[in-house]
């Protein structure tokens, strides 16, 4: 058990070592932060002195290794707008994200879940159809499609809810709702196709066999085998929780993570969108590792072949 | 006596296509069933339409008395009380016939729980003891085990004493050895038959297996292309069949012993049900297939005690057989 | 008598399986000196249980799998290197057919196309050439042009293993190993895969090699027959013979598992415990555990198979030994029955 996680942490720590150096090398080859955030009028001295205060003078690989060496102290570096540590700055926004994605992430659960088994539970039903027609469509629709719409419909049209800001628990109601449809779409449409699956194996059929009247074979036979594979899905979700509004937030001018990235990338402040990205890593793959765990709380088969170890 | 099952007229559609098409069988208290016939021919769809096990869409007709009550469009109340309680099913393939999250406890238990009313210590005690019957070795400490930790053989023990569990009436085994290995088959065929001897229980073995059929049954019914063909004590079928398609499957099956002879195969394939042939299923393979065997489908009729046949040439193929026998 | 096609001279293979996903690997004897000639134009069958064997030696046979130790030698000469052209050459003249004929074709193309195949690959003949012979494999395992055309999920089960052993005989191969070639089917589809398989061995003469664990087909088509245990040969006999007078206890065992229809046979072997697991092989003979007559002498020493007259061969100290005593009144009554 012990080893068949050391493994598993061991490629987390990698899959973060490889995105953090991805995001390193690409910053650094498509731009210069000194003319982005000096202007391209600066005078040549003070681009100079900027680049050689921030390190942008070295050579790409001592860049590389000071920044390695400072993470493993602890320190994500200051952004070169106002210097201040980048994690600070991060931090800041974070609760702000987490105001959007943690109800988004409950509504998509509570809407795209029962969806989902209901629409299993009475397949080829007009209410199955009507399920996975709105799936589909918030399936395909691009977010900033369905927020775009939804200030049309909320905010242009009707007048009930603002369209941008964050002033008040209403500037948060559509943000909110563009998040949850689309995430309970693929909840939906994932649940289903599981829950299907499940219903349609022998051991269903035995439970039936046995007596066991239709409620409980739902409840306690299917439920619990098609929770193994929806799993992985809510481990995704869970690893969205904060930069998965990046759209979102700049849609509705929402001072969350997702924002302070897309200025932070457009202004080349390196340590900034590094140490988003390195934040981002950081919860997809403990998301990962979560579920991993869960599976084998879940499956008793993959229990098994952990305790060989 | 008044039979323990009747099923009369049971027909069953998938989308409108036919695949039972009118079955009539009578089964006693305690006695053991051959239901043979090749694949598509209606012989699990027979037991699943009687239970209402069928998916929803299936459109199901006809008749199913158990001790005289109808249980064919009963509601699901009473229907949980037969199924597991009065009728009980093992199937084919056992590894997936169990719940692989839940434990062997939980499972037995559950059918415990349901049929008997048991709970607390007594469960644990009855669940003991029928898997102690079945002859699954160290019971107590392999009741919190799951389905996977068990061999196959071993799964569809568990299974006998899972369906063992609501003290049935009847059992029904669908291919209950057809996964397992032949000396793991023959310890669960040994197994249903002393259980079954011991607890005066009523058996239908579905099975493809002549062979398994004719040493394990009373009396055997054949079914072609959803309809019962023939039927008749075991011993009788086997030894002379009336049916030319049950002549035809028991001419195909290759002798383990005496003279090796060429394999009298039945020519042609089972006819899809989409696009059944008028009359006789059977015809279009038949060897004595006349004009009048295309018209209308024969019914089971009589030809002696306790036999019967529904082939309207059922004379010549009489004749055709004491034929070849003189030769 | 001319050389036999097939020799296989005390083949063995091992794998190393772990159990579970880190659990420590160990080794699973798959196949365990198998020793086999299979005589031009004949049939060697093999039964078994899974986990005896079979298949494996049957992929070692056929070269698709190298053994560990021992030899297989095809017409006379060992197996030529893989991927050389004399491997290419020699592989043309052996075919395999499969137990489940939807996984051995393409649902995506007609299955004329797939007997053509072959052809195809090795470069036979002209392209009007190859249209002919598929039509002529067609004709051979009694199908028409217009089955040609369809796709593999419009025919019956019966019919997709024609097409499968039509595939096989396109390159006009000497061998086929058989792996459970009819045991998908229906026993009157059966019926009909025998009869040709027979016909088809006796117009082209054939080699087979016959892997399945039904006893009646494996009898009705073979000469030989071996019977495998746990990566063993325990028997060897011609199968008429063999069948009617097993004289190894697993044998007889399988023999009574395989009961006739419309006579209840009178004693009926039942073998106790589970069924043998090639990672844990029991010391002695591995059939003793499960022996309703083992001696001390089965748990320690392995028997060797050895003549016991006629064209027999045993691998059990009971029947070979010359100290314990075999049962000469079960024998006897199984004389009686045939």
């Amino acid at each position: 058990m012990g080893r068949y996680f050391a493994i598993r942490i061991g490629r987390a720590m990698l899959t973060i070592v490889l995105v953090v150096t991805f995001a390193f090398v690409v910053l650094r080859l498509s731009g210069d932060p000194s003319l982005m955030i000096l202007g391209p009028e600066a005078p040549p001295e003070v681009l100079a002195a900027f680049r050689k205060a921030w390190g942008l003078d070295d050579p790409i690989w001592m860049q590389y290794l000071d920044y390695f060496g400072a993470i493993a102290k602890g320190e994500l570096g200051r952004s070169m707008r106002d210097g201040r540590p980048a994690i600070q700055l991060v931090l800041e926004r974070i609760p702000a994200t987490l105001a959007l994605t943690l109800p988004a992430f409950a509504f998509k659960v509570a809407l795209g879940i029962p969806a989902g088994i209901y629409a299993a539970l009475h397949r080829g039903s007009a209410i199955d159809r009507a399920v996975m027609t709105a799936a589909v469509a918030g399936f395909t629709v691009p977010s900033f499609v369905l927020a775009l719409l939804l200030v049309l419909v909320f905010a242009v049209q009707l007048g009930w809810l603002p369209s941008g800001g964050q002033d008040s628990w209403r500037h948060a109601i559509l943000p909110i709702a563009t998040l949850s449809l689309g995430g309970a779409a693929v909840l939906a449409r994932f649940t289903r196709s599981a829950m299907l699956e499940v219903l349609g194996q022998p051991y269903i059929r035995t439970a039936s066999a046995k007596g066991v009247p239709w409620r409980k074979v739902v409840t306690s036979h299917a439920l619990p085998n098609a929770a193994i594979p929806t799993v992985t899905i809510l481990g995704f979700m869970v690893g969205t929780l904060i930069a998965g509004a990046v759209v979102v937030e700049s849609v509705f001018s929402w001072p969350g993570v997702g924002r302070l990235l897309v200025v932070a990338v457009a202004n080349r402040d390196l340590a900034v969108v590094q140490c988003i990205l390195l934040l981002v890593a950081l919860t997809m793959v403990t998301s990962n590792l979560i579920v991993d765990f869960l599976y084998g709380f879940l499956d008793p088969r993959l229990r098994m072949k952990g305790a060989h170890a | 006596m008044p039979p323990l099952v009747s099923i009369e007229g049971l027909s069953v559609a998938f989308n409108g296509v036919p695949v039972l098409r009118g079955v009539d069988l009578k089964l006693q208290k305690g006695e053991a069933l051959g239901l043979v016939g090749e694949s598509g021919s209606g012989k699990s769809v027979t037991w699943l339409a009687a239970l209402g096990l069928l998916p929803r869409h299936a459109q199901v007709s006809g008749s199913v008395r158990l001790d005289g009550r109808e249980i064919l469009g009963a509601g699901e109340a009473e229907l949980d009380r037969v199924r597991g309680g009065r009728v009980a099913m093992i199937f084919q393939d056992p590894a997936s016939a169990l719940n692989p999250v839940l434990t062997i406890r939980r499972q037995l238990c559950e059918t415990l729980a349901l049929h008997r009313g048991l709970s607390g210590a007594a469960v644990k005690a009855e669940a003991l003891r029928l898997l102690d019957l079945v002859g699954i070795p160290d019971a107590a400490r392999r009741l919190s085990a799951y389905p996977h930790e068990f061999s196959g053989g071993q799964v569809q023990r568990i299974m006998i004493a899972m369906a063992l569990a609501g003290n049935p009436d009847l059992l029904i085994a669908d291919e209950p050895t057809t996964a397992l290995d032949a000396t793991i088959q023959a310890q669960i065929l040994e197994l249903l038959s002393s259980i079954r001897r011991e607890m005066g229980m009523a058996m239908v073995l579905i099975s493809h297996d002549l062979g398994v059929v004719a040493e394990n049954c009373d009396r055997v019914a054949v079914m072609y292309a959803g309809r019962i063909v023939e039927e008749a004590p075991s011993n009788q079928l086997f030894a002379d069949p009336v049916h030319p398609y049950a002549q035809g499957l028991i001419g195909a099956l290759p002798p383990l012993d005496g003279p090796r002879r060429r394999l009298i195969a039945i020519p042609g394939t089972v006819p899809d049900p989409a696009s059944m042939p008028d009359g006789c299923a059977f015809a279009p393979r038949c060897a004595l297939a006349a004009e009048p065997c295309r018209h209308a489908a024969p019914s089971l009729a009589p030809v002696a005690d306790n036999r019967a046949v529904a082939c309207i040439r059922a004379e010549a193929s009489r004749r055709a057989l004491l034929g070849m026998a003189a030769e | 008598m001319s050389a036999p096609l097939v020799e296989v001279a005390a083949i063995s293979r091992s794998y190393r399986m772990r159990s579970g996903m880190f659990g420590r690997s160990t080794a699973v004897h798959a196949v365990d000196g198998v020793s086999l000639t299979i005589p031009r134009g004949e049939t060697l069958g093999l039964v078994g249980e899974s986990g005896s064997g079979k298949s494996t030696t049957g992929r070692i046979v056929l070269g698709l799998e190298p053994p560990d130790r021992g030899e297989v030698r095809f017409d006379g000469k060992p197996m030529a290197a893989p991927a050389t052209a004399a491997w290419r050459a020699q592989r043309a003249r052996m075919q395999m057919i499969f137990q489940d004929p939807l996984g051995a074709l393409d649902r995506r193309l007609p299955v004329a196309a797939q007997i053509r195949e072959p052809l195809d690959i090795h470069g036979v003949g002209m392209a009007a050439e190859r249209e002919e012979r598929v039509r002529e494999l067609l004709r051979a395992v009694e199908l028409t042009p217009a089955h040609g055309a369809r796709y593999p999920g419009a025919l019956s089960g019966g019919q997709r293993q024609r097409i499968v052993l039509a595939r096989a005989l396109a390159t006009k191969p000497d061998f086929l190993v058989c792996d459970e070639p009819v045991s998908a089917l229906d026993v009157s589809i059966q019926a009909q895969v025998v009869n040709l398989l027979a016909d088809l061995q006796a117009q082209l003469s054939l080699t087979l090699l016959f892997i399945s664990h039904d006893l009646r087909v494996v009898r009705q088509i073979s000469n030989v027959v071996a019977v495998m245990y746990l990566g063993r040969i325990v028997e060897l006999g011609s199968a008429d013979d063999l069948f009617a007078r097993p004289e190894h206890p697993y044998t007889q065992a399988l023999v009574s598992a395989s009961p006739a229809p419309g006579r209840r046979s009178a004693g009926r072997i039942v073998l106790s415990g589970d069924p043998p697991n090639p990672a844990a092989r029991p010391q002695g003979c591995a059939f003793h555990p499960r022996c309703p007559r083992a001696v001390a002498r089965c748990a320690t020493e392995t028997p060797i198979l050895s003549a016991v007259g006629g064209d027999r061969q045993v691998a059990c100290h009971l029947v070979t030994g010359s100290k314990p005593a075999t049962k000469p009144e079960t024998k006897a009554a199984t004389r009686d029955a045939a």
